[in-house]
């Protein structure tokens, strides 16, 4: 079915500007072709995807307890079925999505029609990131390949185990004259970065998202970064507790054991409420992974030694590490780190200073609830925010009042399944949005399309300027009929 | 520097007032809205004298291209105001029972306009119109090569406006790189794309999104009609593009012409006469005729003609006089292709016309140059407007007329590639200023209970099942009527 994918065996800085600009060169003659055009190559991809998914759902699952030992069922719900869902939304809507939107035309232009036509960018670059390294990898390209780009994919290396099965897969399913997929480290993402690409698609940390957007500067290149953040979840006293608890946790550990863009970084409670809340927190976590939780085999182990070493650090600083209050535990041989909850650390640790991005949940208590809007928003604005409440009137006043890509009451991360809102981020935590119909339009042009006619020209647009075509200009320009009625009447 | 204290206090004060929530309220909108409104009208005469005195604009052209179309912006800005504020439901699948989804519109918060020369005011304050509406606190950055309309709108605009949310930083580049240095929620630059670069490399030290409204050579393809009407109407339109917006200095104006061989002296004529209409026997006294803005491009300009390859090409006009920044609306016809008229983009009263020999290898000659921000094309017949459509790519297309985008506030307007990123106009410019929130509503009264661990098999075969939003699935697995494969 496809080709050999532009894959050079060992990542290694065998795939450098020379071999990135070759690449280029071939995926913008396979674009400029028209193939990747028409709806047939986009649905028949589509389908190839879909069956990628399909036939190979343990083989993923493998690769995944290889690069995270994630458990089977957050493979399959959050990796297959959401990426199953993506393609299946994809295939029933395109034929919708690539219609043209009729634009309504006004007095001013008339007589017009318009019409805004979705068309594809070109040749586009998806950077995918390593703790969903299937679903951000291949949610972006099904957004890709339905807007009809062709489209280079690279994985994170520090999933290799996945990186490896994606570049397999798709250069077996795929068509490898329009989508390839690159491995490799920094070398081949900088090599690929020097490109001029027509739209960029970044997955990861602020640091080189910054890098991602200084490249796409010197082309013009437009990017979509979909970053992080500290996701705060605001608990009030008056809620489910049980039902609460639940849902934090499975935001927080059950999301690859806290390594997740959108799960709960920290949690900000009252000082009155903060013990109920502790409690209910260790009794619902002990249920789900048991009194040793690092022998828990539902829990994703930290992907490396250097994001442990870094969870260490945040642990052990001297402050913070005597506000555990539960958990901390963990096992250097097997990179587990359980779940652990702690009390108050102070504000200016490194724990509440940069993206946890691990099993660590740090709950900080104010006198007023109300006092969190504050402590949110003196941050940088995350990629969501949740809030626990039954108060409708203080669900709104944070609805209104704490920015976020997304926000959440009364539940975590869920947000991220529904097609019909867009998943992104503001400020720091990224810019742009995808998933759905989403997915589509950030990988066209909007084009905007008129068409004008012959009769009807006012040639009072033109010199020499006279009163009378003052007057009716003026009547045009306000799109009022009356006022042109009155102007060519000599009126106004 | 004193002046860099100054700025940076300014900002960060423009900051504790939006997030003192004073924006976000419709009234306040509303009341910014009224005082452009208010700014254009009462204002007119200063603004017509700044742009006569800035570019030699007559107060017609400039009604027309400035002051009347943000009059129109604004209008349709406050009609449309409460529904644009307004949350959109998002659709949900049936299993996510007591859950409500919608996407709620919020502001940005502070956020940079820097505009330029061609159209001063218009390319200020269209910016302006969905920053406010949007509920953003703006600065706002004239170009400093129209001083008197710099000036006025440093001076006047903020009297009419929320003078702690909008404030207006006069300068030059030194000013403009201050400013780029800033954090801001946004940036919307309209200028050169060399500039552009660095506006996004500044950008992207503060992960700044942008919207970048550049130029580019935006080409006619002008096809053959069989009604003569038609030819006098598509020559009209052609010419005043050209000669009439700003002395052609406009990013969407005509650049160039491409024209079937067989029909080059017939479409010439045409031109001939109409820059006769347009402008008189002498253009040169025509008072319709705007200057070429300063010293620095009309040499830029006279050097495109200097070369001996392009000058022996010019075929109508060609006349310039430096003390008063006039060039006469000069055609060309077939000047090299790699000379800098045809690599650059003109912006000035310059048209080369190209010949083709099938006016269908004008879509390869286009596609094969960077994309523009608009195409413009005259013609009837479907197949070749069918073809353009599906091979070409621009910001826009236009078909039988130019510029006339500008206008239409249903029209996304922005370019794609060279020609910029992101678009405004209308609603697209309340939703560039904005953060479109998802917001999702749950209730803690029903969960699923394989939503949670320990996992096991039935958890997973039900999670499939939910997934794929098989509720019958779903029911019999519950029941025990279906078993985990």
């Amino acid at each position: 079915m496809g080709r050999e994918t532009q894959t050079e065996g060992k990542p290694s800085a065998s795939f450098d500007t020379v071999a990135a600009s070759a690449m280029m060169k071939e995926l913008q003659a396979a674009y400029c072709s028209g193939t990747t055009r028409s709806y047939g190559w986009r649905i028949s991809q589509l389908k190839c995807l879909l069956r990628l998914t399909e036939d190979h759902g343990e083989d993923i699952a493998q690769a995944l307890r290889s690069d995270l030992s994630k458990p089977e069922l957050e493979s399959y719900v959050y990796e297959i079925s959401m990426l199953k869902n993506s393609i299946n939304l994809a295939l029933k809507e395109l034929k919708k999505w690539m219609l043209p939107e009729k634009a309504k035309t006004s007095l001013t232009t008339f007589p017009s029609s318009a019409e805004i036509v979705s068309e594809p960018l070109g040749v586009v670059l998806v950077i995918s990131a390593w703790n969903y390294p299937f679903l951000l990898s291949l949610d972006p390209v099904i957004g890709a390949i339905a807007a009809g780009n062709a489209v280079v994919l690279k994985p994170s290396e520090i999933a290799p185990a996945s990186s490896a099965l994606l570049a397999k897969l798709m250069g077996e399913y795929m068509d490898g004259s329009a989508i390839r997929v690159v491995e490799g480290a920094v070398a081949e993402t900088t090599a690929l970065l020097e490109q001029k690409w027509d739209k960029i698609c970044y997955t990861g940390n602020c640091r080189v998202g910054r890098i991602v957007m200084a490249a796409a500067a010197k082309h013009l290149t437009p990017v979509l970064l979909e970053l992080g953040g500290k996701c705060p979840v605001v608990v009030d006293s008056n809620i489910n507790l049980k039902v609460s608890c639940r849902r934090i946790i499975m935001g927080k550990w059950g999301c690859n054991n806290g390594q997740a863009c959108i799960s709960p970084d920290y949690i900000v409670t009252t000082k009155e409420y903060a013990p109920k809340l502790i409690d209910a927190l260790k009794k619902e976590l002990e249920r789900f992974f048991g009194r040793d939780a690092l022998e828990s085999p539902d829990l994703s182990r930290i992907v490396n030694t250097n994001h442990f070493s870094r969870l260490t650090k945040l642990l052990d600083e001297d402050k913070v590490s005597v506000k555990v209050i539960y958990g901390g535990e963990r096992d250097q041989s097997k990179l587990k780190i359980a779940p652990t909850i702690l009390l108050d650390v102070p504000r200016d640790s490194l724990i509440m200073n940069e993206e946890i991005f691990g099993p660590l949940l740090p709950i900080l208590t104010v006198d007023k609830l109300e006092d969190s809007f504050d402590i949110i928003n003196s941050g940088m604005k995350p990629l969501a925010a949740y809030l626990f409440t039954s108060d409708n009137k203080f669900r709104e006043r944070f609805v209104r009042n704490v920015s976020a890509g997304g926000l959440v009451v009364n539940d975590t991360a869920i947000h991220l399944a529904v097609p019909s809102l867009p998943f992104g981020g503001v400020g720091d935590s990224g810019m742009g949005a995808y998933h759905g119909k989403f997915s589509f339009d950030t990988f066209s042009h909007k084009k905007a399309v008129m068409y004008r006619g012959f009769i009807g020209d006012a040639d009072i647009r033109y010199p020499p300027y006279t009163k009378t075509k003052v007057r009716l200009l003026q009547a045009l320009v306000s799109g009022s009929f009356l006022a042109i009625i009155r102007a060519l009447f000599g009126r106004s | 520097m004193e002046t860099t204290v100054l700025l940076e206090d300014d900002l960060e004060d423009m900051r504790m007032y939006y997030r003192s929530g004073k924006t976000r309220g419709e009234s306040w909108r509303r009341s910014q809205l009224q005082g452009l409104l208010l700014f254009l009208k009462k204002k007119e005469g200063e603004i017509f004298e700044a742009l006569a005195q800035d570019l030699g604009k007559h107060p017609i052209e400039a009604y027309r291209d400035e002051v009347g179309s943000l009059t129109k912006s604004v209008n349709y800005a406050l009609n449309c105001l409460s529904e644009w504020m307004s949350s959109k439901k998002a659709k949900l699948p049936l299993i996510a029972i007591l859950t409500t989804a919608e996407i709620v519109p919020e502001p940005l918060g502070l956020v940079l306009v820097i505009s330029t020369w061609n159209f001063p005011i218009g390319l200020s304050l269209e910016p302006l119109i969905g920053a406010l509406a949007a509920g953003n606190c703006v600065v706002l950055k004239p170009s400093e090569l129209t001083p008197k309309c710099s000036f006025l709108l440093a001076t006047a605009l903020p009297t009419f406006l929320d003078g702690k949310a909008v404030k207006v930083v006069e300068g030059d580049s030194t000013t403009g790189e201050r400013l780029l240095r800033q954090k801001w929620d946004k940036i919307l630059f309209t200028g050169s794309s060399r500039i552009a670069r660095e506006v996004l490399a500044a950008a992207a030290e503060h992960l700044t999104p942008v919207v970048l409204e550049l130029g580019g050579k935006c080409p006619v393809i002008l096809d053959s009609f069989s009604r003569s009407w038609d030819k006098e109407v598509a020559a009209q339109r052609i010419t005043w593009a050209k000669f009439n917006a700003c002395a052609g200095q406009a990013c969407i104006a005509v650049d160039y012409v491409l024209v079937e061989e067989r029909f080059i002296d017939e479409w010439l004529e045409l031109m001939k006469t109409w820059i006769k209409k347009l402008f008189g026997e002498n253009p040169k006294q025509s008072c319709c005729n705007a200057r070429i803005i300063n010293k620095h491009h009309f040499t830029r300009l006279r050097m495109l003609l200097e070369d001996p390859k392009v000058q022996s090409r010019v075929v109508h006009g060609g006349d310039m006089d430096e003390d008063n920044l006039y060039i006469e609306p000069t055609i060309l016809l077939n000047p090299p292709l790699q000379s800098a008229i045809m690599m650059d983009e003109i912006f000035g009263p310059l048209l080369p016309i190209i010949t083709v020999k099938n006016i269908e290898d004008s879509i390869q000659f286009i596609s094969s140059r960077p994309k523009p921000l608009a195409i413009y094309v005259f013609t009837e017949r479907e197949s070749f407007r069918q073809r353009i459509q599906a091979e070409t790519s621009s910001g826009s297309l236009i078909f039988n007329d130019v510029i006339i985008q500008y206008l239409a506030d249903t029209l996304p307007f922005g370019g794609i590639g060279e020609s910029g990123m992101g678009k405004y106009h209308g609603k697209f410019s309340f939703d560039t200023f904005s953060h479109h929130k998802a917001v999702v509503r749950r209730s803690l009264l029903v969960d699923f209970w394989f939503r949670f661990p320990p996992w096991n098999e039935q958890k997973l075969q039900l999670l499939r099942s939910a997934y794929d939003y098989d509720y019958l699935g779903l029911l019999l697995i519950v029941l025990g009527l279906k078993r985990s494969s």
